[in-house]
């Protein structure tokens, strides 16, 4: 039946994109114009971070994905996006776009976890002086960073609650930037920490909450905004455990 | 001063590029990205410019850009954006508010927070209203096609 693996291919897309932190209105948008590139013009999409519905018809059965995990992987949406593109402009079958689609969803990371390690590194050393830090406090930033974003990813596969795998996070980024400045190494370390802390930081979740909120998809909107909240504020409870301790 | 700045927001920007997975072919543009953006800022503050205005129009800078290097690389506009913005994004605050709070320094905390939130904001409306400039010109062209 044709239209069943259309409605499998809009919806394996929307899925794709939603995990990979796509904004919402362009998921509804790409699966709306897949939908009319095999000719079902009267499409019915709603995306929340949490689930996807689908119908091809107003009074048709409604079809639902749910979505478990969300990461973010800009190299997944931007495939995703190309691949609507060349179907609506009729380059690509129904089997060849399920086809690729598979392909991208079976995907890994673009870069290694080292690279990205060092990236998040690198990026903390980077903060730090932004936030008028000393170039004395580039290295040992780019050691805490390290740590607090390799703990991140790695608490984030043991632990399946999220919250508290990024409390947890912060909290071994907090003592082992207190640990730099105590053996020497670092001067301040507020604007160690500030610096380090920054790849953990939801900033991607906050821009597209408040875009989705602006755009009026309040339930994403709102949805998104609690996940920042919790993101930001288990990091910030998490750092400053190193504070009560100390004091 | 400011060169050290541009390249520490250059490796900044591209770092989180890579942690969001952006596609290789565009790397560098996203670095490029978040360094116009800190230039914007950064000179605006030399200029004494209060930080929120600041944080606006540097993210409307961000915003243009991050749409000319949608349409020139065919990509969706969130991979520039997303990097382009993570310079602005008030960590530091955000910090010393957290910071606060566990403190118990209540009273210091919420001027602090209330800051993050009006830079929150101020990026994302720096954001949309690029967006919508955007569709207003994309709207006129249309117009002009019909009428003619």
């Amino acid at each position: 039946m044709r239209q069943t693996e259309v409605v499998e291919i809009c919806l394996l897309a929307g899925k794709i994109m939603l995990q990979s932190g796509a904004e919402t209105y362009r998921v509804e948008d790409t699966m709306i114009r897949i939908a009319q590139a095999f000719a079902i013009e009267n499409a019915q999409v709603h995306a929340t971070p949490t689930a996807i519905m689908f119908g091809y018809d107003i009074t048709a059965p409604t079809h639902f994905v749910r979505i478990e995990e969300r990461a973010t992987d800009l190299h997944k949406v931007s495939q995703v996006n190309s691949i609507s593109r060349h179907v609506s402009s009729q380059q690509l079958s129904i089997e060849e776009a399920d086809k690729q689609l598979r392909q991208v969803d079976q995907q890994r990371d673009t870069y290694p976890n080292w690279v990205q390690l060092l990236a998040a590194a690198f990026a903390s050393g980077g903060f730090t002086i932004m936030f008028d830090g000393r170039w004395s406090d580039f290295i040992p930033a780019v050691i805490v960073g390290g740590i607090g974003y390799g703990m991140m990813r790695y608490l984030h596969n043991v632990i399946k609650i999220r919250f508290f795998a990024e409390f947890l996070a912060s909290i071994l980024l907090g003592v082992s930037a207190f640990f730099v400045v105590q053996i020497g190494w670092g001067l301040e370390i507020d604007n160690i920490i500030i610096g380090s802390v920054m790849p953990l930081v939801p900033g991607l979740l906050i821009t597209n909450a408040v875009r989705d909120l602006m755009a009026g998809h309040l339930v994403s909107g709102i949805t998104k905004g609690a996940e920042a909240f919790l993101t930001a504020f288990a990091i910030g409870a998490g750092v400053s455990i190193i504070f009560f301790l100390v004091r | 001063m400011i060169v050290e700045q541009l390249l520490v927001s250059f490796i900044a920007a591209a770092g989180f590029a890579i942690i969001f997975n952006v596609p290789r072919r565009v790397l560098w543009q996203c670095g490029v990205v978040g360094t116009l953006g800190w230039l914007v800022y950064t000179l605006l503050r030399l200029l004494t410019i209060d930080t929120i205005v600041a944080t606006l129009l540097s993210a409307v800078v961000v915003a243009v850009v991050s749409q000319i290097f949608a349409k020139w690389f065919r990509t969706p506009i969130i991979i520039f954006n997303v990097s382009g913005i993570i310079p602005l994004v008030p960590g530091g605050l955000a910090y010393d508010a957290m910071r606060q709070f566990v403190e118990n320094n209540y009273d210091q905390a919420i001027p602090l927070a209330a800051r993050v939130i009006m830079i929150s904001g101020a990026i994302a409306l720096g954001l949309i209203c690029s967006e919508v400039i955007n569709q207003m010109i994309r709207q006129a062209k249309w117009k002009k096609y019909v009428n003619t």
